[in-house]
């Protein structure tokens, strides 16, 4: 709703708002320069002024001083009238006044685009908008940063959108300034403030008498010049007339026969707020601020450019070659919660398509089997939103698809997206294909699930599906079409030569990104251990996954490979020599990341699973308490990390490191281990303590069926854990 | 109606049409203005009476009342009362153009020592105050006086 608005308001306001913007930047120089064509400010009274001014121009009208401490006089030269910028130690003029037109064509587009008050008035709806866009900005960087205070922490994100916000973050106050004070001031010319205090009445009765010395009314003598705003003369040959004093406290009248003060009003609040709204808008009187503000401004065309092409983009990407429900024989359902459901849905669309396949797709909340007329088969790819609820395009579908009557000539698969980590792992897709069973639905493939977006498990599904279908194709998805990265090894460590289990921990150097790349966010993402790097083969489209045991701080990025049997990728891998590249991109992996504060960490891990565990205890500078228990086979030949786990230890990295060695004359596996130390874990646990676990299927069984145990006595169990984001997984 | 034209006419009834004066008669009055170089001047027409007594505003160019301070004859005269010009204005005039106002003017008021007054002001320039002052006459129609910074000339006709 709020991103919306900021959409519509952005692409609306556009236009209008960078011709504002640069106008406004281009004034933001004017009170600058005037600071340095300024003579020098002297701590006189407006007595001493006025009495310099009039020796030197007798038939002065009127003295000027601007809030930037620039003295104007008006006065006449014989019978032209004339005016000069006057330098307060003399008296003397000392530069021509007056406003340049380029200034002034300036100001005018600035404030009313040379329309006059219609102009005004589109100006001041500008002001409304930016500060609209403001608001709903920070509004959205909020919710995109997580919480209010992550808006100050470096930007995620990629591209246009990445500058965007980088820009705003910096132009933010600037613009919010600059809109909230124009529209003050547009108020204010329009007369809809409440009044200022403005003059005090005509004095009825003057003393008739002219000639007072300037220099010796008392009155002016006690105003120092830095509050003068304007001081008129009595006009000549007018008895009736008075000098008329402004200044930032107020305004009078003084006779021009005995100096007395005839009358005098002071400022009011009105009066205040609008000279300083006139000062933080136009920058005279603070030329820094004005020169801040123009900088601000100048991010206005890049947020309005950045702003549309994101429009642009999101807008191609949800653009889907669709064929027509009636005409179709595929029918591809999407249930998607943050969208990226949409995104496998496109890839199995287009894969389906180039096979001759007439496919349509539409949300799950779209659910209307009578107009399938032609449709063959049915594909639901449904992700799942909180503890197995329908996601947000799924709404409304379950009830309509009970109640809808099985169709014999559909066949139907269920694709479930999730996570492992929640513990209702895509338990909506699950309620589905129950239904569909209970119903007697035709089966085209069983229910399958893919974990965290896993391009591997989709493509197992697709082969499946292919089969299914008696067609030879697979379903290569890349989440975001991944930017890749050439890395370069520069070490390599060597394990497991006598347990017939080569395994190496491979360190890369991190390209080094330019400024461009650094600032629009092309640069290598930043990565923390437990991210997960995807590896491109050669002779394969599909990337490997291996967890990272470094994060960019780190300043090189560390993995443990261990070969597998005829695999492709790790077969590479661990022939790997330094100097040699491999091609790769980052993918973020927030859900398995040790949570900060206190609380204890406990660490579980077998085999290749201790490098984002060790990449944790390298980071953990803050000497949080960690705990790793670590199974591997022989001390002689597979102790990954050894040197590192025991430096850390010493350094209070790791609080204390079980290991088990299950190749020795006591085996023993990491679930052992924890079952030896259940007492200390379940006091861990229930201090608060967080549980990673990283490795292959069969040990993060085992060690749940540990922990299982070990929880029981207290009263927990993993399905709690794992909803309060305590227990995560990354399992291969 | 915006008044940006060059040339705008403008028939307009003021307080100095009080109906208890028998005769009034349309009185036209035509201001040009220079090339000042500045934006639109805001002008103030106004009448005292033998004593320099303000007896009443004709016209007043320029719509915006935070600037009619700088009107500063106009204002002292007035006391800066708006209500003095409520349905007698319009917008500012620009530098180089010309500004024609038809009013309704009592016979009694010429040749009997009133003065006409117009004041001027230009944004972040000089203020003008009594930049015309002419005597209300019956000989004074069709004579054109020239102003001092802003109006380059100025006259009335009967």
């Amino acid at each position: 709703m709020i991103r919306s608005l900021h959409r519509w308001f952005g692409l609306v306001a556009a236009g209008l708002l960078i011709v504002i913007a640069l106008s406004g930047t281009a004034l933001s120089v004017f009170p600058a320069a005037e600071v340095f064509g300024t003579p020098a400010a002297q701590a006189i009274s407006v007595a001493e002024l006025a009495a310099r001014v009039q020796a030197a121009e007798p038939s002065v009208e009127q003295i000027r001083r601007a809030p930037s401490g620039r003295i104007t006089a008006y006065y006449f030269e014989g019978d032209q009238p004339a005016s000069a910028i006057i330098d307060p130690a003399t008296g003397q003029p000392a530069g021509s006044a007056g406003t340049s037109s380029l200034q002034r064509l300036l100001t005018n587009v600035h404030r009313s685009l040379l329309l006059d008050d219609t102009g005004r008035l589109v100006t001041a709806g500008g002001a409304a908008a930016m500060l609209l866009l403001s608001v709903s900005g920070l509004f959205v960087m909020a919710r995109r940063a997580g919480s209010w205070r992550g808006i100050l922490k470096p930007v995620r994100g990629k591209g246009n959108g990445r500058l965007h916000t980088i820009v705003s973050r910096l132009a933010l106050p600037g613009l919010f300034l600059s809109a909230l004070t124009a529209l003050w001031m547009t108020a204010a010319t329009f007369d809809i403030l409440p009044e200022g205090a403005g003059a005090p009445p005509f004095p009825a009765t003057v003393s008739g008498e002219t000639h007072v010395p300037v220099a010796s009314i008392a009155a002016l003598q006690a105003i120092p010049l830095e509050e003068l705003k304007s001081l008129n003369f009595p006009a000549d040959g007018d008895a009736t007339d008075v000098f008329t004093v402004k200044t930032e406290r107020g305004q009078g009248y003084i006779d021009q026969g005995n100096g007395a003060l005839l009358a005098w009003n002071d400022a009011n609040w009105v009066d205040t707020v609008n000279d300083t709204a006139a000062m933080l808008h136009t920058g005279q009187g603070m030329a820094w601020l004005g020169l801040l503000l123009g900088l601000s401004a100048l991010g206005v065309p890049v947020l309005g450019w950045t702003g549309v092409k994101v429009w642009l983009d999101s807008r191609r990407d949800r653009k889907r070659a669709s064929i027509a429900a009636g005409e179709a024989d595929t029918i591809i359902l999407v249930g998607s919660e943050g969208g990226t459901t949409w995104g496998f849905a496109e890839t199995l669309r287009g894969t389906l398509a180039e096979q001759g396949f007439a496919v349509h797709v539409a949300a799950m909340s779209a659910f209307a089997p009578e107009r399938w007329t032609k449709a063959k088969r049915l594909l639901l790819l449904a992700a799942t939103y909180g503890d197995g609820e329908a996601p947000t395009s799924a709404a409304g579908f379950l009830e309509r698809f009970a109640g809808a009557p099985v169709r014999p000539d559909l066949s139907l698969a269920v694709l479930g997206f999730g996570e492992r980590t929640f513990p209702a792992y895509c338990g909506f897709a699950a309620k589905i294909a129950r239904e569909a069973e209970e119903k007697g639905w035709t089966v085209l493939t069983p229910f399958e699930t893919v974990d965290r977006q896993s391009p591997q498990d989709f493509a197992r599904w697709g082969r499946a599906l292919a089969q299914a279908l008696g067609q030879d194709f697979e379903l290569n998805h890349q989440t975001v079409a991944p930017k890749l990265w050439t890395l370069t090894l520069v070490s390599r460590r060597d394990y497991g030569a006598n347990v017939q289990a080569t395994t190496a921990i491979l360190r890369f150097a991190l390209p080094v990104p330019s400024l461009w790349q650094r600032l629009t966010g092309k640069g290598l993402p930043r990565f923390e251990a437990g991210d997960l790097i995807g590896i491109v083969p050669e002779g394969s489209d599909l990337p490997r996954f291996y967890s990272l045991a470094s994060g960019a701080k780190d300043g090189f990025l560390e993995i443990c490979v261990r070969r597998q049997a005829g695999g492709l990728c790790s077969t590479r891998l661990t022939a790997l020599e330094p100097g040699e590249t491999v091609t790769a991109f980052i993918r973020p992996n927030p859900a398995f990341r040790p949570a900060r504060g206190r609380q204890p960490i406990i660490l579980i891990g077998a085999g290749t699973g201790i490098g984002p565990l060790a990449g944790f205890a390298r980071a953990n500078r803050a000497h949080q308490p960690m705990y790793l228990y670590f199974g591997t086979r022989h001390p002689a030949s597979d102790a990954l990390y050894a040197e590192e786990l025991a430096d850390w230890k010493d350094d209070g990295r790791l609080t204390s490191v079980f290991t088990a060695f299950s190749r020795t004359a006591t085996p023993a596996y990491v679930q052992d281990i924890l079952r030896r130390d259940a007492s200390r874990l379940a006091k861990l646990i229930a201090a608060g303590g967080q549980v990673l676990v990283c490795g292959g299927r069969d040990m993060a069984a085992g060690v749940a069926a540990a922990l299982a145990d070990i929880l029981a006595p207290q009263g927990m169990s993993l399905a709690s854990l794992k909803a309060e984001g305590r227990y995560a997984e990354d399992i291969y | 109606m915006r008044l940006k034209s060059l040339f705008a006419m403008l028939a307009v009834t003021t307080a100095l049409t009080i109906p208890a004066f028998a005769q009034a008669g349309q009185v036209t009055l035509s201001t040009n203005m220079r090339n000042y170089g500045g934006d639109g001047a805001y002008l103030a027409y106004y009448v005292t009476d033998a004593q320099g007594k303000y007896a009443g505003s004709l016209w007043m160019a320029g719509g915006k009342a935070k600037y009619y301070e700088h009107l500063s004859g106009w204002y002292r005269a007035s006391g800066g009362d708006t209500g003095e010009i409520s349905g007698i204005s319009g917008a500012s005039v620009g530098a180089g153009r010309s500004l024609k106002i038809t009013v309704d003017l009592a016979d009694t008021l010429f040749d009997a020592g009133y003065q006409l007054h117009i004041d001027s002001a230009v944004e972040d320039m000089r203020d003008s105050p009594n930049e015309i002052v002419i005597p209300l006459t019956s000989a004074g129609s069709g004579q054109t006086v020239k102003g001092t910074r802003y109006i380059a000339d100025f006259s009335y006709t009967r």
